[in-house]
């Protein structure tokens, strides 16, 4: 079973204690800040470089090129060009635009909403497994925790909606919170599958049982009922992270921007940080559960170190983030009904049929 | 199990420090240009109309109702599913009354309409609650 | 275990501030803050009694669910922000000493239980255990939850179809 990266250093932190005066606690606790700001910061970048990729793509896609102004005069980044700095631009533009707050708002709902939407997401980085031992948090209940933790990220869009009060903003909360909760139902049911499979919800043991060649993969296995599941998982993720085609909520000729309508400078990026990042969670979830995680898909080849494991899980998350890009760009929004329909009509009863065929499966030939 | 659940905090406390690092870092170095237009609510360069809440459409408290049913539901199955593999068909058969006596409730919900959104361009659903103040002269404001 | 008692009497110092804002408060979506983070402090506390599982099933029904369907209701239902949640109190009297005495009888009850105080010395993981026990010791509640919930669900889709 993988042990965290951090359960290597109790070890180093029993050496250190016996080294130094600090007690087990206070480096314990060191190691676990060490970790979150660690963490905290490729989320941060990862983000940046989503929305940066998704500039660049969806001009591609459109027949155009995209940003490729902003560049920088150091030699040899300065080679790279296509504008790679773009988002640092835009980071540093949102760092010092001013924080407009309306008259009529609640001030001090308005700034807790964007704590609340960005720490519920990083919070989901906590237990992802980037590597055999690269877990930041061995949760055994890892799969149910990211699962919580998206319902947390609700309370936040819904209170930025009401706090900005203004009729665009809550109502794009509201009908934002309605789509996620709709389609956390489906996703729910779809994860079902890989418990079942796995018979464990630590995140580790589920990339362990995969281990061992693109066969093994969860997605491969009980066809066509994983598949099914990775389907509906991968539509329903589409829906929490309110992209195309599911974004309504966002939708920038109907409703202005819906719930951040009212969110100006850094408040505003927190969203937008917040959202991509979420974006880059789902890629590494899904990549986790169904595409075998940091495992290489030839077997043991090329599954050594932990710098292999890094670009699997690397490689895989990032298609399924340009799959989403893709989708984004290439779709017309649906409307709410429509999307009201598919997640209680088309996706919940397929993910039973989906657990159901599994369930049957594994009764009837074990 | 502690120890992991204790990271998660330190996670989520990080994840309040790093929004509140950078608000505080914008506060400090972000222009100031206060102007009393800056201050009214926003609505595409009009002047808002109307008092700013929303038709009270049930659709969405009717929907969070069965979200938290069938969510309760989930957290039943989770359980199982852990155990599934060692428990074999007799955990199977029970969990499937389980879930056919809640899909009988989403068939419920299904038939009854209850999963219905409102078509935009139909005729106002009849449960369709105006909370709105009229306008001085009696009419409804937009 | 000073560290333990620590974190412990800060997820409690939480609960009991967060519901104290939730019940004190004069606007009622504060006090549906004041609720979110008292989920959270007790979710905390069922960590530190080895319930994990429990832990993450409270923030995901209580927050995610149950609190979610309270903003709904209230933020469709009110005539603006900042809405005087309180209703007038006629006999304040009267009034403090039935809460007076309603708090002597729980104060009492409270202090006179013997309630098991001790740290779980064992934090396993409790999911497969509970699965295992709802498909066996505990299969009967389990089937009447689910005929509960069929129950719920309707009742609840029929009062909103009809009011």
């Amino acid at each position: 079973m993988p042990t965290p990266v951090f359960s290597a250093s109790l070890t180093l932190t029993n050496t250190i204690t016996s080294l130094t005066t600090l007690s087990e606690t206070l480096t314990s606790f060191i190691f676990m800040a060490l970790g979150a700001m660690i963490i905290t910061g490729l989320a941060a970048v990862l983000a940046l470089v989503g929305v940066y990729l998704e500039r660049k793509i969806s001009a591609h896609m459109q027949d155009r090129v995209g940003p490729m102004e902003v560049n920088t005069e150091i030699p040899l980044l300065k080679n790279i060009g296509h504008g790679w700095a773009q988002t640092l631009a835009d980071a540093v533009k949102l760092l010092i635009k001013e924080d407009v707050v309306p008259d009529a708002a609640d001030k001090k709902l308005h700034l807790l909403a964007p704590f609340i939407v960005f720490a519920a997401t990083l919070a989901a980085f906590a237990v992802l497994p980037f590597g055999r031992n690269l877990i930041i948090s061995d949760l055994n209940v890892g799969l149910f925790y990211i699962v919580a933790i998206s319902s947390f990220v609700v309370i936040g869009i819904i209170l930025a909606g009401w706090s900005s009060n203004n009729k665009w903003s809550l109502f794009g909360a509201m009908r934002s919170a309605a789509q996620i909760v709709s389609f956390e139902i489906p996703a729910s049911l779809a994860l079902l599958v890989v418990i079942m499979a796995v018979g464990s919800l630590n995140l580790g043991e589920i990339v362990a049982f995969q281990e061992g060649g693109i066969h093994k993969w969860l997605i491969f296995q009980y066809f066509p009922f994983n598949l099914l599941a990775f389907l509906i998982f991968f539509i329903a993720s589409l829906a929490e992270l309110n992209r195309a085609p599911f974004d309504i909520p966002e939708a920038e000729s109907e409703i202005i921007a819906g719930f951040h309508t009212e969110y100006s400078g850094m408040k505003f990026a927190m969203f937008f940080l917040a959202e991509y990042a979420n974006m880059f969670l789902v890629g590494v979830v899904i990549s986790t559960l169904f595409l075998g995680g940091w495992s290489s898909p030839f077997g043991s080849f090329l599954n050594g170190s932990a710098f292999f494991h890094v670009f699997w899980i690397a490689l895989k998350a990032f298609s399924i983030i340009f799959v989403q890009i893709w989708l984004r760009w290439t779709l017309p929004r649906v409307r709410v009904d429509q999307l009201m329909y598919t997640s209680w009509k088309v996706l919940t009863p397929f993910a039973f049929v989906a657990m159901v065929g599994v369930g049957l499966w594994m009764v009837l030939l074990n | 199990m502690l120890y992991n659940f204790a990271t998660v905090f330190v996670f989520i406390a990080f994840g309040a420090l790093f929004v509140g690092i950078n608000l505080t870092l914008s506060r400090l170095i972000q222009t100031r240009n206060p102007h009393p237009m800056k201050l009214s609510t926003y609505e595409c360069g009009e002047l808002p109309e109307g008092d700013s809440w929303i038709h009270f459409n049930i659709r969405f408290y009717v929907i969070a109702l069965i979200f938290l049913i069938f969510e309760v539901e989930i957290i039943f199955l989770f359980p199982w599913a852990v155990v599934f593999k060692k428990l074999g068909t007799f955990a199977f058969a029970e969990m499937m009354i389980f879930v056919f006596i809640l899909i009988v409730g989403l068939a419920y919900v299904w038939v009854k309409g209850d999963l219905e959104w409102e078509k935009p361009g139909s005729v106002s659903d009849q449960r369709f609650v105006e909370v709105r103040k009229e306008s001085e002269t009696g009419e409804l404001v937009a | 275990m000073a560290l333990f008692d620590s974190v412990f009497y800060g997820f409690a110092a939480l609960t009991v501030a967060s519901a104290g804002v939730m019940v004190f408060s004069r606007n009622v979506v504060y006090s549906a803050v004041g609720l979110l983070f008292t989920f959270f402090g007790v979710a905390g506390i069922y960590v530190l009694l080895a319930a994990d599982f429990i832990a993450i099933v409270q923030i995901l029904i209580y927050v995610g669910g149950i609190l979610v369907l309270l903003l709904f209701g209230v933020m469709l239902s009110q005539k603006g922000a900042g809405v005087d949640f309180r209703t007038g109190t006629m006999n304040v009297l009267p009034a403090a000493l039935v809460v007076l005495g309603v708090f002597v009888v729980l104060f009492r009850v409270v202090s006179n239980t013997t309630w098991p105080v001790h740290a779980p010395t064992e934090y396993s993981p409790t999911t497969a255990t509970l699965g295992t026990l709802l498909m066996t010791d505990y299969l009967i509640p389990f089937e009447i939850a689910s005929v509960l919930l069929l129950g719920a669900l309707i009742g609840a889709a029929f009062i909103a179809r009809k009011g």
